[in-house]
């Protein structure tokens, strides 16, 4: 079987076509670095996606913030939902940890300063 | 306050920013940014969205990060900064009129300007989209300044017009924050958007893009209750029958940005008719001596990397302009020829040596096509291409060997094979 | 008991309202919108007539030539911008240039100054990018332009700071006669009495003289699109430019603005329930129209387009009198172009003859014409700007980019009479967000500065009345 993809890792936004066996990649073709390789071979598995929104601060501020890695795509809502609850005391430095494990695969952190 | 600076620069965006450390960094460390909102960073602290830098640092920011590296260098360098401040006017003599409610009117006398005032948005009203004239229109990015600045949503059920990445980008963060997005309309064959934000705006969220597709009506009286979506031919005219109805609440237009060059006209600075921004040389040095532009103002980028980068060139120049004045001017005309929009810059002063990045963008979607560099009869380079969008800003290189056998104007050309 | 009830706050309703508070008389306005100028006075052509259109003889001729020759002070003295720039009258064909002579002939009938039928030679000197078809023009110089919604709620704020009030919200649905004046009720149920009522309802004229059992008079409405121009293209034409009228009237115009933008419009449909969407035929018309009355108008410069419903009644004249059947109730309705013209004449006619019928008239000592004349802060010099400054840091911060309005013109709006509530009434006080990008910056801002002024949450700020908030509610 033959997927067709478009690279989300740079804005070149590259068309990897991946041939799949039994669920296995035996082949990725049109990326244009290594990172596309690695993402082709994700996303045919098991998609995942940073995950960028904002976090309502005690004092009313909203705090821009973003997973530390990439969730599975399934998660995001429910990642949202845990985003949407969490509140924060300022002030808050890019990279502050606001949720531990926010899924299996990462913390939420604060991505801008205030 | 003091009244007179080596470089004032107007606007502390990424363009700004750039710009002033790389002339603080070239020498001039007698430097003003002034800025209109209360902090720096632009339009970046609203896009909070991922995907920033990858081109500068080698890795995905959001937008405040990114900002955040620029501010960081100007505070380290102590670089004086006036935030909430609104300037009114250039004049010839450099001359820097600004207001805000500490100083009142003021002037500031400067050696050399930096222009980097970005850019705004198009307007529903500059479309004539027929219909009524309710709440719940907006463009793209006052939809963002709600949602992420402000911390309201703008509405329940969207319809997008315009696939440009802001459109694009506010799909997917309205789904995220609980919106239902019905559809992105676009009324050119293609997205004029960034092909990895169309996979993980829309396709990820199962959003529908209708390429060909307008937005012909505007329905409701108090707040935005439809739209009427019909598909358009190849003259972009809507076609009779097609029309499809959506039932919303929000219409968010993301239809284009134009360089905010007020300031720029009235100083009496040519504005190219291609970019809506100023012409330059390679310096990005505009006609009005000691006066540069760069980043959104000059010419609209798709990427904030590409920004900085043209802004260390304008800083850099605008330091050296302070420090050695100008040299003489021996320029020739940069034209963009058959089937490209524009290129930047527009004059070419021969007498600036190192080599020159000429950016562009095409015209139409082309296929196996060669973009060429021409001098008369002379081809300087010639770059074959698989595919070539407008969406795209194009570069070419010219090195300094290149420049050596420039003896006339300069025209940028693509043909298809 | 009010001594006069005015019904409707348009440019009408507000002159009238105006002049009767020279008088010691107690006076109120009753609007049925949630702010003044929300009718036809907010969406026309804004031109200030000479006076030549309207058949000799007619209420319409009159009140225009007294109106033109008042509309200079009138606006000098609410603060309001008013231009002399003169209006041509552009002729295509040698029987257009006849229908110049007799439109020249009936205004000086009219009592019409200073008109003269000029050349295409000088017409090309006047307008250099009129269209190479136009063979002459009448050229005539007392037209003006002048800001129509600006005109009409410095009229209406004006009376309030001479003590009128003014209830919006107030949509009347009765009214009943009593041995000393009127009770006029609301669709909500309250109630305002007054000896004598005035009707300048506009569109609802027709449907407040059935109230009282005029059902004679009849007011229909009328559709007109239009399409606006950035100020970057505002030195495109100087004057307004008229086509020469047909049976059909006047036509499509193209005119600058007093805040120097062009606009180009008005189209006419006759409606049955009127509305103010705009067509795509409707603005294509416009355009077809344009093109034929000027070289390459800067239509890449459009920043918005609009409609208004212009009222009419059947007799097509002013209707300008007491009613035939109730003592003590004026209309004053079916005032189609040139009202805007016409409304200070109206006014001075309305009260001096008609009020002044039915109460005594003794002159208001205190009543002070005069608006502030520091509004247009844009435009004052740099000196006069820190003296506003100094006295209130909120003028040093823009919050309109595009028309560089301040932060303390938009809180002044918000607490001057007549009262802004919401974002449109406060762009119409100051032009915030009628800028080139229209609003997409400084929306947010506005809607903040409103929230705080009046006290109440963000998520109530609308954007013209109740139904139209905004935004849908917090995002976490």
């Amino acid at each position: 079987m033959k997927k067709t993809l478009t690279c989300i890792e740079c804005p070149i936004g590259c068309t990897i076509e991946v041939e799949l066996q039994d669920g296995n990649v035996i082949s990725v073709q049109g990326n244009g670095c290594p990172r596309g390789r690695l993402y082709a071979e994700n996303e045919v598995v098991c998609p995942k996606r940073v995950v960028t929104s904002t976090v309502r601060a005690k004092s009313g501020e909203m705090i821009p913030v973003k997973t530390d890695a990439p969730v599975k795509k399934s998660e995001i809502f429910a990642v949202m939902e845990k985003i949407n609850a969490t509140t924060c005391e300022l002030p808050v430095k890019i990279g502050d940890v606001l949720v531990e494990h926010i899924s299996d695969d990462a913390n939420l952190i604060a991505a801008g300063n205030a | 306050m003091k009244n007179v600076y080596d470089i004032v620069i107007i606007g502390g965006g990424p363009a700004g920013l750039a710009a002033a450390v790389a002339a603080y960094d070239n020498g001039v460390k007698d430097i003003l940014v002034l800025e209109r909102e209360t902090r720096l960073g632009g339009i970046l602290n609203q896009c909070i969205h991922n995907g920033f830098g990858l081109t500068r640092f080698k890795e995905s920011l959001t937008g405040p990060e990114y900002a955040a590296r620029f501010v960081d260098e100007v505070q380290k360098r102590d670089i004086e900064v006036l935030t909430e401040t609104t300037v009114l006017s250039l004049a010839k003599d450099k001359t820097v009129t600004a207001m805000n409610t500490t100083y009142g009117v003021f002037s500031v006398q400067a050696k050399a300007v930096v222009l980097a005032m970005g850019c705004r948005e198009r307007s529903r009203g500059a479309l004539n989209v027929a219909g009524s004239r309710p709440a719940g229109v907006y463009s793209a990015g006052t939809a963002q300044k709600y949602v992420n600045i402000k911390g309201y949503l703008p509405g329940k059920s969207v319809v997008i017009l315009g696939s440009g990445d802001i459109g694009l980008i506010m799909a997917r963060r309205m789904t995220l924050e609980g919106a239902k997005v019905y559809a992105v309309c676009e009324i050119m064959p293609y997205s004029s958007g960034l092909k990895r934000n169309i996979a993980q705006c829309l396709d990820d969220f199962n959003i529908p893009l209708y390429l060909n597709h307008t937005i012909t009506k505007i329905e409701g009286d108090k707040r935005v209750t439809g739209v009427v979506v019909s598909k358009v031919d190849e003259n972009k005219r809507p076609i009779a029958g097609t029309e499809m109805h959506f039932d919303c609440d929000t219409v968010l237009f993301s239809v284009g940005l134009i360089p905010e060059n007020e300031l720029t006209k009235e100083a009496g600075i040519i504005i190219s008719p291609k970019t809506r921004g100023a012409v330059v040389d390679q310096n990005r040095e505009t006609p009005m001596d000691g006066v540069f532009a760069c980043g959104n103002v000059l010419q609209v980028h798709d990427l904030v990397d590409y920004v900085s980068e043209e802004s260390e060139l304008a800083g850099k120049c605008a330091a050296n302009y302070v420090l050695n004045g100008n040299g003489e001017r021996d320029e020739v005309n940069v034209i963009n020829g058959k089937n490209i929009g524009y290129v930047v810059p527009q004059r070419l002063n021969k007498t600036v040596g190192g080599m020159v990045k000429l950016f562009f963008r095409v015209t139409n979607t082309f296929r196996d096509c060669s973009i060429r560099v021409k001098c008369g009869d002379k081809v300087l380079l010639e770059r074959k291409k698989k595919i070539a969008v407008p969406g795209e800003m194009e570069t070419l290189l010219l090195t300094e060997q290149k420049l050596a056998m420039v003896d006339s104007d300069l025209e940028v050309e693509l043909t298809e094979n | 008991m009010f001594d006069v009830i005015v019904i409707g706050g348009g440019i009408v309703g507000g002159a009238v309202l105006r002049e009767l508070t020279k008088y010691e008389l107690s006076v109120c306005m009753l609007e049925k919108e949630n702010d003044v100028c929300m009718g036809q006075s907010k969406a026309n052509s804004g031109i200030v007539h000479a006076g030549f259109d309207a058949p000799q003889g007619s209420l319409k001729a009159k009140f225009n030539v007294l109106g033109n020759k008042m509309m200079e002070n009138y606006a000098k003295e609410l603060g309001v911008k008013y231009v002399n720039n003169g209006s041509l009258v552009v002729a295509f064909s040698a029987e257009d240039m006849q229908t110049l002579e007799s439109l020249k002939a009936r205004g000086i009938a009219n009592g019409v100054a200073d008109m003269e039928i000029i050349t295409a030679e000088r017409l090309r000197v006047l307008e250099p990018n009129i269209s190479d078809a136009a063979v002459g023009a009448l050229y005539a110089k007392t037209g003006g332009i002048v800001c129509p919604y600006g005109l009409t709620i410095a009229a209406i704020g004006n009376a309030m700071d001479n003590g009128a009030k003014l209830y919006t919200d107030f949509e009347v649905v009765k009214i009943e006669k009593k041995a000393d004046g009127f009770s006029v009720c609301s669709a909500l149920g309250e109630s305002v009495c007054g000896k004598v009522v005035i009707n300048c309802a506009g569109l609802g004229g027709g449907k407040i003289a059935a109230l009282v059992g005029d059902n004679d008079i009849i007011i229909k409405a009328r559709k007109g699109e239009y399409i606006l121009l950035d100020r970057e293209s505002g030195e495109f034409v100087a004057h307004t430019l008229f086509f020469t009228p047909t049976a059909k009237g006047k036509g499509i115009l193209v005119t600058q603005t007093v805040d120097n933008n062009i606009l180009l419009g008005p189209t006419s449909e006759e409606m049955e329930n009127a509305t103010t969407e705009t067509t795509a035929s409707g603005l294509s018309h416009i355009i077809e129209k344009v093109n034929g009355m000027v070289k390459n108008p800067p239509l890449y410069n459009t920043i918005t387009s609009f409609a208004g419903v212009r009222a009419y009644s059947t007799r097509h004249d002013f209707i300008i009198e007491e009613s035939a059947r109730v003592k003590g109730f004026i209309h004053c309705v079916g005032i189609e172009s040139p009202g805007l013209t016409s409304a200070p004449a109206i006014a001075k006619y309305a009260v001096e003859e008609l009020v002044g019928k039915l109460l005594p008239l003794t002159k208001n000592k205190r009543f002070n014409g005069k608006r502030k004349a520091d509004y247009f802060f844009k435009d004052l010099s740099m000196e006069e700007k820190n003296a506003v400054i100094a006295k209130d840091p909120s003028y040093g911060k823009i919050v309109c980019r595009c028309e560089r309005i301040t932060e303390g013109e938009i809180v002044r709006a918000v607490r001057e009479n007549p009262p802004a509530k919401n974002v449109d009434a406060v762009k119409r006080r100051t032009r915030a967000g009628m800028g080139r990008c229209q609003g997409g910056f400084c929306q947010p801002h506005v809607a903040e500065i409103i929230a705080r002024e009046l006290q109440i949450p963000f998520e109530r700020v609308t954007k013209n009345g109740d139904g139209s908030q905004l935004v849908v509610g917090v995002s976490k």
